[in-house]
């Protein structure tokens, strides 16, 4: 065996640079697919941590009647009382914030431009707006008192030409189904760099957004980060004696994780279309190292070797190939993936409802290294079986003629 | 004892629809330690019958026997374990292995034997000392003379104590001093170890070695001297 691999690993040496091309052309096959696979971990968690951080939380406390599609503002529809709900919450050890939120539709007017946004009342003081706060790119922030401030998103403001401390006319909903509409002024522009959320959510204090509403003392919804998402388990037990739901963030982004699971299966067709390119390479190679060496194969068969060991000499060249392509592979893969980790590829607007970050960053699983990496060796082999087979059944007169 | 007996062999090639008589009924017996010669025109037939004796081939009809037993059957597999072993072969070209030393090469039928790496050594050694190329060991083919390649191709042959070696024109492609070297080493090895040589030639330089020449014409025997003739 030793003596086979010997055999297999000279006959390699003696067409370097044919050898060292099969070998790239699966290592760049290798790394692309390494690289796809870095993306779509990245886009997904991105989208993931986004919508948690913006959206979703990773708990939230609603009413039994709220439908989220609805976004209704009738007070059997939401949560009475959400401080007090909200301060008991964040008493909790588990938790690192919990906060009301109100959310209604509204069309903002400026001039003759309006569009349609989501309304957020949020209250400025809590941790868990911190995105909002930190993302703000001019003027100031918005204050618990303000009646009059509102915050708007950069693509927002961009579409509508409007800087702080313009006007604007913002028309909401209300809870009894009337439309009110009010003029505010622009304290700040935010940039959560999702361009999604940032192009449709405008925010107010949760004070002014239950006035402007009527909705009173409730909210749409109280919504909470822990610490560690982990423990979302043990604080929806702890919280599943009130007569509220309590929707975990997994419920609530069913969407992605279907994403997810969707372009997983994409990927299976690009990996099958990247191996199917670098096996016929592979094939090609030794079809080739099969047809010019048929004088020695005829050579080894008379001197006793068996068909069986002719078979072997041959697959262990292309598990060469493969051991050298999966190197190269997994080298040019991982700087390109560390490249795009710290780099990240701009997407900018995707014109997805789904939030995704304007830049996604490449995210490597050892899960996936790992598969990736043996569906490549496995499929190489594969494809060393034909020539393998070709030489094994060569008939040693024919073979010692050199095949004519 | 016979080492190899054909009876009655004939082998047909067929190429498209065109058939060619290769062999038309060959009988024939060689002794063990024989050093024999077929020779014969080209296309008469010496190639077909030492592919034939080797287990490289079977035949169209007719027995060929090695060491008493019946190969005329056998499948790829049983005859490359009856060629393993039994019988080595020296080609017209320098059958080397490219990509292993003149030491690898010798050492092959040993590991296909399963020679253990202690006999293998010890063997290799004693028949590179055989024929003369100790110091040329750890030479690629590339790095060796054609007749110093050949003189591996012959220890190779030799290498796992077959009963019968077959050489295909050994000296063709060789000058006359190399040739004569390879012959002389051959007979020598003959002579001290006793194994049997069929070898295929036309060379009238090579024919004088044989203590025994069989003539082939158009795919039959038509002379078979058992002493040498006068050449």
């Amino acid at each position: 065996m030793i003596q086979i691999i010997k055999m297999a690993f000279r006959d390699l040496g003696r067409n370097r640079r044919r050898s060292f091309f099969s070998s790239l052309a699966l290592g760049i096959g290798l790394a692309l697919m390494l690289l796809m696979a870095a993306f779509i971990e990245g886009e997904v968690n991105s989208a993931m941590d986004t919508t948690i951080r913006l959206k979703s939380g990773h708990l939230q406390i609603r009413s039994k009647n709220y439908e989220e599609s609805k976004t209704s503002l009738k007070w059997e529809d939401l949560v009475e009382n959400p401080d007090q709900i909200a301060g008991q919450i964040a008493s909790l050890d588990p938790v690192l914030a919990a906060t009301p939120r109100l959310f209604a539709t509204g069309i903002v007017s400026v001039r003759d431009e309006s569009t349609g946004v989501s309304v957020y009342g949020i209250d400025p003081l809590s941790e868990a707006n911190a995105p909002y706060r930190m993302g703000l790119l001019q003027g100031d922030f918005l204050s618990s008192e303000d009646r009059e401030g509102i915050l708007i998103g950069q693509p927002l403001a961009d579409k509508l030409q409007v800087e702080v401390g313009d006007k604007i006319s913002l028309s909401v909903n209300t809870s009894n189904g009337d439309v009110d509409e009010q003029l505010f002024t622009i304290r700040g522009i935010y940039s959560t760099q999702t361009n999604a959320f940032d192009n449709a959510t405008v925010l107010l204090p949760i004070s002014k957004a239950q006035a402007i509403t009527k909705t009173e003392n409730h909210a749409s919804t109280i919504f909470i980060l822990l610490k560690d998402k982990d423990q979302t388990d043990a604080v929806v037990t702890a919280l599943q004696a009130s007569n509220l739901d309590v929707l975990t963030w997994t419920k609530m982004n069913e969407l992605i994780i279907q994403t997810e699971e969707m372009a997983n299966s994409y990927m299976v067709l690009f990996y099958l279309i990247v191996l199917a390119i670098t096996a016929t390479v592979i094939v090609n190679t030794l079809v080739m190292a099969v047809f010019e060496r048929t004088r020695e194969i005829g050579i080894l068969s008379s001197i006793g070797m068996k068909s069986r060991h002719i078979m072997a000499m041959f697959l262990a060249e292309s598990s060469l190939l493969a051991v050298g392509g999966i190197i190269m592979g997994l080298i040019l893969g991982i700087l390109a993936v560390s490249y795009f980790a710290r780099v990240g590829f701009f997407v900018g607007n995707m014109g997805l409802t789904m939030l995704f970050g304007n830049t996604i960053y490449t995210e490597l699983t050892v899960a996936d290294t790992i598969e990736i990496t043996v569906i490549a060796f496995i499929i190489t082999l594969l494809a060393g079986f034909y020539p393998a087979l070709i030489a094994s059944r060569m008939e040693p007169v024919q073979a010692l003629r050199g095949g004519k | 004892m016979e080492v190899t007996k054909i009876e009655n062999v004939t082998r047909v090639f067929k190429i498209g629809k065109v058939e060619t008589q290769a062999l038309r009924g060959v009988n024939l017996s060689i002794e063990n330690g024989e050093f024999t010669a077929l020779v014969g025109p080209s296309g008469s037939g010496k190639t077909t019958l030492l592919q034939l004796i080797g287990c490289l081939d079977q035949p169209t009809s007719g027995q060929v026997y090695i060491n008493g037993k019946d190969v005329s059957k056998l499948n790829r597999n049983q005859r490359a374990d009856m060629r393993r072993g039994t019988i080595g072969f020296i080609f017209q070209f320098f059958a080397l292995i490219p990509t292993l030393t003149a030491y690898e090469n010798i050492e092959m039928p040993l590991l296909l034997v399963g020679e253990s790496p202690k006999k293998r050594k010890e063997r290799v050694t004693e028949l590179l000392e055989a024929v003369e190329l100790t110091d040329r060991a750890h030479h690629r083919p590339d790095q060796l003379s054609g007749g110093q390649q050949q003189r591996v191709a012959v220890a190779r042959a030799l290498a796992a104590r077959p009963s019968l070696i077959l050489a295909d024109e050994p000296t063709a492609n060789l000058d006359t001093p190399n040739g004569k070297q390879v012959m002389e080493t051959m007979t020598r090895l003959n002579q001290e170890t006793g194994v049997t040589f069929v070898f295929a030639t036309h060379d009238p330089r090579v024919i004088q070695y044989a203590r025994r020449v069989i003539t082939l014409r158009d795919g039959v025997v038509i002379e078979n001297h058992a002493e040498k003739p006068e050449v």
